[in-house]
């Protein structure tokens, strides 16, 4: 329905001699400048979100020799990631995992409370695309001009403001697509090889890529990337219920409309259109919620101006549930509920995710064992009878210094290791070192005479202990012994 | 499209199709998407000229970029061979034991020689040196041309009883059918020799066999049946036969001896792929 009407305020009905067309052109939407509560907002936003954007790149951290000192760096060829003094390896990619669901729960909590504020205020979709808009502004002019100047003929000065739009808005694209790729290598190297052509074709690649995505979202797509291309707005009514707060037109206290307060059947609604003019995807937020409005509040700025104005009671468009809007319509109490079933599981999902993510980080041990037991041949047998096993073992050190351990294994009776590249065969237990931030691999041979095989197969546990004063790590792992058919 | 019907509430065109009341507006697709359908429609012919594509009368369509997989592959295996000269370069330059004795190019070659086992010895040594019918396990402790990796080095260089002139050769005689022992003399050596290994045996053979075995065997294995190395003599003193314990093939093996080969590997794989092949064999069971 809301889409309908949509279309219908923009073409007019069609009249029955016109030839059914079909394909229908994309409507321009023209916002108009606002200033207000939120927009500042949006502005204190956007500096913010941009900013951190394009400087955390530059902020050094010191890892000592031989390491990385970007503070916030994925390095894709050593295979680790650094954000601050956290140093992720690929086996703990899950940590990735936990933000993104720490994300999701945020964003459903978010939601839940305050309908699409991610949208509005912080996608980046929405921050880039502002930004477009104010350089578009600033060249063009304000709404009444560039809707002019787009109607109107070539001439040399709209040329001029043309390009140089364009070209302002490539030099962002440009910088912004550049930004990105620093996350992935050493920033200053990175601009010095980009700036003088040194930079591998990889990197161009992905410059031109986010430059060209960058440059067409923001510049181009603008608003239909959220109605058409974003999937969130299709199910983020899922996380409303009649408690949350949204952006919504008093239709009680604004209808019906009218220019001017002659009788008093008449709404505070002088339906000046300004609502829908500032708002950056067309939408005429009177018509009631809609998949459209993505919940920036520029309407409510914009309906604030014009209600100050005229001297009536503010926020005729506003931030509200619809339980209160009912309350308010009926003169009873207002009530804003925000611990709701709903936000209260969302805050304790929140918590627990986040509560196990911290504690993981805090106490992980900075060493990991992966055992492989060799399949092919599953053990043999040796001249003097005794079973062998072969295990690749190998240990994770992710602590920026070399670290001695020693190996014994349990559960087998009388077993013994002969560790490829370590003096000494048939031992009880073996020291391994590991170089500092690397892994270790050992091939470990397990030998144990056959009285000692209680079954077919049988647990086999290695134990690796940390030998030193300064830590007291322990990794027991568990594998399995093979012998011949009892 | 003389009468259209038009739809009250939105003036949109229906599109005649109605369905238990409901009728269909003929809402029209948003035109960026007609072009993005267009562009896909110059995408694939750019493609086309681009690329090797159609079929023609004399092979295929080469494409403008003269582009092939193979080609591509190509290239990326000199690169490989470019970036891995660091290691292999090492390798060339140090014996088999100096290799072993660095953790990380130790650590290469297993990996690098696992995959030249895989390709070329698996066939008949098993995946992982996990042996076959006839064919040495190479994983477990018994060596019948010596486990060290210098031994190990030179069988996979020269091969055994192959065409090059330092290959290991090692011969046994046909005892039976050249006729040097009579049958009750093998029978009775199968005998001794099966109580080499502490395995059942008929001790008045045995006795008598031990007999036929020093003068006829223990010069090659040993009087005690401990094999020898240099000469590539099993070791008959333990649990592990190459060609079955079973008392009838070690009559067979005295009778007319089963000889194995194994080809030459210079030649056909660098001296850095042998070593490499030497270090990971060695590390199967840790050698000798
Ligand atoms: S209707 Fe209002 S809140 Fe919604 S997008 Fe438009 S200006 Fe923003
Ligand atoms: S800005 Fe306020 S007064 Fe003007 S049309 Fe919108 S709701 Fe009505």
């Amino acid at each position: 329905m809301s889409v309908i009407s949509h279309n219908e305020t923009k073409n007019g009905p069609k009249k029955a001699e016109e030839k059914p067309s079909l394909y229908a052109s994309h409507i321009k939407v023209y916002p108009q400048r606002i200033a207000g509560t939120f927009r500042r907002i949006k502005w204190l936003t956007l500096y913010t979100l941009l900013g951190l954007y394009y400087l955390v790149p530059w902020i050094r951290w010191d890892r000592g020799p031989g390491a990385p000192s970007q503070a916030v760096l994925i390095d894709m060829p050593a295979r680790r990631a650094y954000f601050f003094g956290i140093e992720i390896w690929p086996q703990e990619v899950y940590y990735l995992a936990g933000i993104l669901i720490l994300g999701a729960i945020g964003l459903f909590l978010a939601t839940g409370l305050a309908g699409r504020v991610w949208c509005g205020f912080t996608c980046p979709q929405t921050v880039w695309t502002d930004l477009f808009m104010w350089v578009e502004r600033k060249i063009e002019g304000s709404r009444n001009k560039r809707m002019k100047l787009d109607a109107g003929p070539l001439t040399l000065e709209k040329a001029a403001k043309k390009i140089s739009k364009h070209a302002a808005w490539i030099v962002i694209s440009i910088i912004t697509g550049g930004a990105w790729i620093f996350y992935y290598g050493d920033a200053p190297t990175m601009l010095k090889e980009m700036l003088t052509g040194q930079a591998s074709q990889t990197v161009y690649g992905f410059l031109f890529l986010f430059t060209a995505t960058t440059y067409l979202l923001a510049g181009w797509a603008r608003e239909q990337v959220c109605t058409y291309m974003c999937p969130w707005p299709r199910f983020q009514s899922a996380m409303f219920d009649e408690d949350t707060l949204i952006v919504t037109y008093e239709a009680w206290r604004g209808e019906p409309r009218g220019k001017a307060k002659t009788d008093d059947k008449i709404g505070d609604c002088v339906d000046c259109n300004l609502c829908q003019n500032v708002c950056p995807t067309g939408v005429d937020i009177r018509k009631g919620s809609q998949l459209e409005c993505i919940g920036c509040a520029l309407c409510i700025d914009a309906c604030n101006s014009v209600m100050t104005k005229l001297n009536r009671p503010l926020n005729l468009i506003t931030y509200d549930s619809i339980s209160n809007q009912n309350a308010r319509q009926e003169g009873k109490p207002e009530r804003i509920r925000l611990i709701r079933p709903r936000t209260v599981a969302y805050m304790a999902l929140l918590t627990i995710v986040g509560g196990i993510m911290a504690y993981g980080l805090l106490e992980r041990p900075r060493v990991e064992v992966n055992i492989q037991r060799d399949r092919s041949p599953l053990f043999v047998t040796l001249s003097n009878g005794d079973i062998r096993n072969g295990y690749t073992f190998k240990i994770l050190n992710m602590l920026r210094r070399e670290r001695t351990f020693n190996l014994t294994t349990e559960y087998v009776d009388n077993a013994t290791m002969t560790v490829i590249g370590i003096n000494g065969r048939d031992r009880k237990n073996v020291t391994l070192k590991v170089g500092p931030d690397t892994v270790g691999t050992y091939r470990v041979f397990v030998k144990a005479p056959p009285q000692s095989l209680k079954a077919e197969s049988q647990n086999l546990e290695f134990v690796l202990r940390e030998t030193g004063a300064q830590s007291h790590v322990e990794v027991d792992s568990t594998t399995k012994f093979y012998g011949p058919k009892k | 499209m003389a009468n259209v019907e038009k739809d009250a509430i939105t003036g949109t065109e229906t599109t005649g199709h109605e369905w238990d009341g409901i009728k269909e507006l003929n809402t029209p697709l948003p035109k960026w998407w007609l072009y993005t359908f267009y562009a896909c429609i110059l995408f694939a012919i750019g493609y086309w000229i681009l690329y090797p594509s159609w079929p023609t009368l004399h092979g295929h369509w080469q494409g403008l970029l003269h582009y092939t997989s193979r080609g591509a592959f190509a290239q990326d295996q000199l690169k490989q061979k470019a970036e891995r000269s660091v290691w292999t370069d090492k390798i060339s330059s140090k014996t088999v034991d100096e290799i072993a004795a660095d953790p990380e190019l130790l650590n290469y070659s297993i990996a690098a020689g696992h995959s030249i086992f895989a390709n070329n010895c698996a066939p008949c040594h098993g995946t992982n040196g996990s042996g076959n019918k006839n064919f040495p396990i190479l994983a477990d402790d018994d060596w019948l041309w010596g486990g060290t990796l210098d031994a190990i080095y030179t069988t996979v260089q020269y091969g055994i009883r192959a065409k090059n002139d330092n290959t290991r050769s090692d011969s046994m005689p046909n005892f039976g059918t050249d006729e040097i022992l009579t049958p009750t003399e093998i029978n009775d050596a199968a005998e001794y020799v099966l109580s080499l290994s502490g395995k059942q045996t008929d001790p008045a053979a045995a006795k008598k066999g031990e007999t036929v075995f020093a003068d006829n065997c223990a010069a090659c294995h040993g009087d005690k049946g401990q094999g020898t190395h240099e000469l590539g003599a099993p070791r008959l003193s333990d649990g592990i036969w190459l060609y079955s314990g079973a008392k009838s093939a070690i009559v067979s093996q005295i009778t007319h001896p089963k000889l194995g080969v194994m080809p030459a590997w210079t030649g056909r794989l660098s001296n850095v792929e042998i070593k490499e092949a030497a270090v990971y064999v060695h590390s199967l069971g840790g050698g000798q």
